[in-house]
């Protein structure tokens, strides 16, 4: 099966701490794929080895059928233009204005001009439920549900093929994480993107993901359709997605 | 952890951070020389780096000049040299506390900010963000730093001389007594090409210095705020310690023969 995304045994560690195990996972085009896990399983750690930004000790990682797990830097410009990001904190940068933020891919990775590349941002804030007023605004005078909006218009600027959101929902109140979810999946549909989400909150799960994938100890454990998830005969996926603290994941509490 | 052991991984974490420095020093300057230009942050930084830091490097220069004036004044009196003033203050001026006193006062003021705004881009991922957009971020975030600061350095300097220099005047000739064009004609007559090559030379390497140490110690901050405060600490007492230890090596080598 040609996969858009495809890693193999990919391992990670951090001098004796080891974060990724040997990771196998496939993610076809179009295809959203929401990988679930607790804090320090390593689903960071995995996104951030597909863009680039962390080198794995081991494995493969394919985009399209090429291999990118040791491309330099410097050969990695066609590969990225694949892809947007929403981070987790927005990462928005705080000397640009907001219209700036949108526009950056479009201007300093495409060379287009301000003038239409403005155009194209305000485009784009209006999708997320932004008004043109808010562009000249700075991220520091935003609320974090709007940074996040303000991040998700720029990860789809450059109308990417692939798309990860970094727990795109921490953070915000349940109605403004609905939103959230929602943008997430109209914008999708639109581009017709290939996604990766990582996340705690399981109403993202049920909302945004094709298929769900779960990381316990830098493994991927259970791997199915969205659909299966409530009857997947794992227990560390049922003690999860029902946020229990009795079953196989013991969490190291120090008790008094 | 026994002695030995401690200055065994003492002299290996030297090591390696020489080693990282370097490699982060050769990508910076390789990107300095690398397409694309970012021209409008090369002349953000000038601004920041040299014309926001004139008012103190000014100061510093004026109140210096006229502090060593006296001081020689009064040195010389022992030995019947006070005519000796114009000529030691311009020499002790270009050569040494002009160029020293800017980049240690530059460094104070920019590595810090650098490591300050480098370390908060880091810890709240908008360097990967750079990355993920398709931006190179040594050529977009150091670069532009690393130029600006080696070609404003001199520039700065040349200033700090001449209001250094300025500072002897006013009190020469104010409170010690010489004679307004006496102490210009000493001032230009000892002045050399060379101490002003020597000068200017000081300034772009001390430049170079204070932005690398700022954007190296920023760029690889982690762990939050108290990460970035430590970032911001060791860039300025790195970039002042590697002041003072070029303008040793280039003194010795300039004027040691």
């Amino acid at each position: 099966m040609a996969y858009k995304i495809k890693l193999e045994n990919v391992h990670k560690a951090f001098g004796r701490k080891v974060v990724l195990d040997g990771v196998t996972l496939g993610v076809e085009k179009g295809e959203s794929l929401v990988v679930i896990g607790g804090s320090g399983t390593g689903k960071s750690v995995m996104l951030k080895s597909i863009l680039g930004l962390i080198t794995p000790d081991q494995g493969s990682i394919k985009i399209d059928d090429r291999e990118v797990t040791h491309l330099a830097a410097t050969k990695r410009k066609d590969i990225m233009s694949k892809f947007g990001m929403l981070f987790q904190g927005a990462a928005l940068f705080d000397s640009l204005s907001i219209w700036q933020n949108v526009a950056f891919g479009l201007i300093e990775s495409q060379g287009m001009k301000k003038t239409d590349a403005k155009e194209i941002a305000i485009e784009k804030l209006r999708r997320v439920g932004l008004t043109p007023d808010v562009a000249e605004l700075f991220p520091s005078e935003l609320s974090g549900g709007m940074q996040k909006r303000v991040g998700l218009a720029r990860a789809i600027a450059t109308d990417p093929e692939i798309i990860f959101f970094d727990e795109p929902t921490t953070g915000l109140d349940p109605i403004m994480a609905d939103v959230i979810n929602d943008l997430i999946v109209e914008c999708v549909k639109d581009l017709g993107a290939t996604t990766i989400t990582i996340t705690h909150d399981m109403s993202s799960v049920r909302k945004i993901a094709d298929k769900a994938a779960m990381l316990f100890k830098g493994k991927i454990i259970w791997h199915g359709p969205r659909s299966e998830i409530d009857h997947s005969n794992n227990d560390y996926v049922d003690q999860f997605i029902h946020g229990r603290a009795d079953g196989p994941i013991q969490m190291e509490v120090l008790k008094p | 952890m026994n002695f030995l052991q401690y200055i065994g991984r003492f002299f290996i974490d030297l090591l390696a951070q020489i080693g990282r420095l370097s490699v982060f020093a050769k990508d910076a300057v390789v990107a300095i020389f690398s397409p694309p230009f970012y021209f409008r942050l090369l002349w953000q930084q000038m601004l920041h780096i040299g014309y926001f830091s004139l008012p103190v490097v000014g100061m510093t220069a004026l109140f210096t000049g006229a502090a060593l004036a006296q001081q020689i004044y009064v040195g010389g009196e022992r030995f019947n040299a006070e005519s000796t003033v114009a000529s030691v203050v311009v020499i002790a001026i270009v050569r040494e506390l002009g160029p020293v006193l800017a980049g240690l006062m530059v460094a104070g003021r920019v590595s810090s900010a650098m490591a300050a705004e480098l370390g908060t881009m880091r810890v709240t991922e908008q360097i990967d963000a750079l990355v993920t957009l398709n931006t190179d971020p040594f050529k977009y975030l150091i670069a532009p730093r690393l130029l600006a600061a080696v070609i404003v350095l001199p520039l700065l300097v040349l200033v700090a001389n001449i209001i250094g220099v300025l500072g002897g005047f006013i009190i020469g000739t104010q409170k010690l007594g010489f004679n307004v064009s006496v102490y210009l004609n000493n001032t230009v007559d000892f002045l050399e090409a060379a101490d002003v090559e020597s000068s200017l030379i000081k300034a772009a390497v001390f430049g170079f210095f204070v932005a690398l140490m700022g954007s190296y110690h920023g760029y690889h901050s982690s762990g939050g705020a108290e990460g970035v405060g430590k970032a911001t600490t060791n860039a300025v007492v790195s970039a002042f310690i590697l002041i003072l230890l070029s303008n040793l090596i280039i003194t010795v080598n300039m004027f040691g023969n």
